[in-house]
């Protein structure tokens, strides 16, 4: 994937430099279908009670004639949190929206740091180039043609959609360090993570993730005989405790 | 790889996978941190002290234990409190107030060549929209919808009993979202070279200078002045402004300079594109004139006039940052 999109590097004063994966055009297609639902779905909610409410019964009907309070509480609301759902909540959300979250992907300006009101307002008008002629076609193309996969209004407010670094995302196995042996790191930290997931698996998924485990660091050396639960356990611990069979 | 080797990395592996507890420490320091102000000296300095020791711990992880999730984790916390250290915590208050007291006067200054060669071309298609219809009538079909000629040909203005059709509210919504929509394609059409801005300021300004003289044919321009003019002063002006920023993207566009095409867009459509919010909000004020008082026959021409040019100097002071209090000004520049 590294080699598809790149990553953000940015430069520290530590000599070490940040990493922040880039997100393709598949995660910001999924995080705008995603946000685009909820919109649509506040914005129909909204108008479909303050209809009902404001006609009192169940009418969707506007009124005859053009009346003011309904246009500013039944058909003026919807409107807004049509379009202005990405600015409001990128801007309150420190450029993320639901969708980018539930994707894992947000908003950052070169530098890593979350954009400011400037340019998530630029980066939003631009909309109305990006969604040119229709279902955001100048937006996807320029996502794809592009390296960083950036859309118009990315390239005028100098953003960038990254994945998330949360800080709690990856979680840490717990004590990966004491079940070196003769493991790797990444080896100690999966037989790590599978112990301590063991009590929340099902039977199988315990027994089918044991001999994969055992399999793959142990090869033909591996005891893959049969064995109750207990003997699959008793084996990961002698792999990771000690390092043999 | 020799077995000495392996033996040394492996257990400088284990000695950096023991330092897990301490990088939780330090990632739990900088979510506290990020997400509020801290008035513990001590507990900022931390964080400082958590970034050089997470660079020095990812350094060797990226060395020793690539494809670990130790090293995702280290990514992870590292990239945080970065992040946390050079941008601080979310102040969407001051981050507006700094917006409104220096960032958009700075753009408006940075933007004034490009004011007046966009205002001087929206008056040039003006005089020409003008010229245009007062020596072919008929062209006004050109600009004008069948029920407006109709209605100027009966002697009425339009706006004449609009409020009896359409409530002020509506109305001002209607102008507003209209000409909120308007502005932000004079801007972003600049992308198209400038040339997108340019079609958009010259319509606008044939079509003001032809209804003008249309209405003039049939003794209706003081009539229609005296619609205009207590939201058009501030809505004009809005247009050339954004037509500015659009101007100014489309001139990056055209001659981008040493840094490269991209770079220059960049550059003058993040400078430029903060007046829009100014414009937006001023468009707001204009749209609510235009549905409150504008069509409203009992504001006199004295009236609509105080309040076109009183709206006209509110603008410039927000442009120019005078707007604030002076308190709000330096509370923004320490923020």
């Amino acid at each position: 994937m590294s080699e598809v999109v790149p990553d953000l590097l940015i430069d520290s004063v530590t000599g070490i430099e940040v990493s922040l994966p880039l997100a393709g055009p598949g995660a910001r297609a999924y995080a705008y279908l995603i946000d685009w639902t909820l919109k649509v779905v506040l914005a129909l909610s909204w108008y479909v009670v303050a209809a009902i409410l404001y006609n009192g019964r169940l009418s969707l009907a506007a009124p005859l004639t053009s009346e003011g309070r309904w246009f500013g509480l039944v058909v003026l609301p919807p409107l807004a949190i049509y379009f202005l759902y990405h600015l409001v909540l990128e801007l309150a959300m420190r450029g993320r929206t639901p969708g980018k979250r539930s994707v894992g992907i947000r908003v950052v300006t070169r530098d890593g740091g979350p954009p400011g009101p400037g340019a998530l307002l630029v980066r939003n008008v631009f909309r109305l180039i990006d969604s040119l002629p229709a279902f955001y076609g100048v937006g996807l193309t320029l996502m794809v043609l592009t390296r960083e996969g950036l859309r118009c209004g990315d390239m005028a407010a100098g953003t960038l959609l990254v994945y998330e670094r949360t800080g709690a995302d990856p979680e840490l196995p717990q004590d990966a360090a004491q079940r070196l042996g003769t493991l790797d790191p990444s080896g100690a930290e999966i037989v790590a993570d599978l112990l301590q997931r063991w009590p929340t698996l099902v039977p199988e998924a315990r027994v089918g993730l044991a001999r994969k485990v055992l399999q793959r660091y142990l090869g033909a050396a591996a005891d893959l005989s049969d064995g109750d639960e207990l003997t699959w356990r008793a084996r990961l611990e002698r792999l990771a405790g000690r390092g043999g069979p | 790889m020799s077995t000495d080797t392996a033996a040394r990395r492996k257990a400088l592996a284990a000695a950096l996978m023991a330092r897990a507890g301490v990088w939780q420490q330090a990632a739990a320091r900088t979510a506290r941190l990020a997400s509020a102000r801290t008035d513990d000296a001590t507990d900022a300095v931390r964080l400082a002290d958590d970034y050089r020791l997470l660079a020095h711990d990812l350094a060797r992880a990226r060395a020793l234990m690539p494809a670990s999730r130790s090293r995702e984790y280290l990514e992870s916390a590292y990239a945080r409190a970065h992040a946390t250290l050079h941008h601080g915590a979310w102040r969407l208050g001051s981050t507006l107030l700094r917006l409104f007291s220096e960032e958009i006067p700075a753009a408006v200054r940075w933007l004034r060549p490009y004011i007046v060669w966009s205002t001087l071309i929206f008056i040039l298609a003006a005089l020409a929209g003008y010229a245009l219809v007062h020596r072919y009538p008929d062209l006004i079909a050109l600009f004008a919808g069948p029920d407006l000629i109709a209605s100027v040909e009966k002697g009425k203005l339009w706006t004449e009993g609009l409020l009896n059709v359409v409530p002020s509210s509506v109305l001002s919504v209607q102008i507003l979202a209209n000409n909120i929509v308007v502005s932000l394609f004079a801007y972003c059409l600049g992308f198209l070279f400038g040339l997108g801005t340019l079609y958009i300021l010259g319509l606008n300004g044939l079509m003001l200078g032809a209804i003008f003289a249309f209405t003039g044919e049939h003794g209706l321009a003081g009539a229609l002045f005296n619609f205009v003019v207590a939201h058009g002063c501030v809505e004009l002006s809005v247009m050339c402004l954004s037509g500015a920023a659009g101007a100014a993207v489309g001139e990056a566009l055209v001659r981008p300079g040493s840094g490269g095409r991209l770079e220059s867009f960049r550059a003058a459509a993040l400078r430029s594109g903060t007046v829009l919010l100014a414009c937006a909000a001023l468009l707001v004020g204009a749209g609510l004139i235009e549905g409150f008082v504008s069509p409203d026959p009992r504001f006199p021409l004295a009236t609509r006039v105080i309040v076109g040019v009183g709206y006209w100097c509110l603008m410039l002071a927000l442009l120019s940052g005078r707007l604030l209090p002076r308190r709000a000004r330096a509370a923004a520049a320490t923020a």
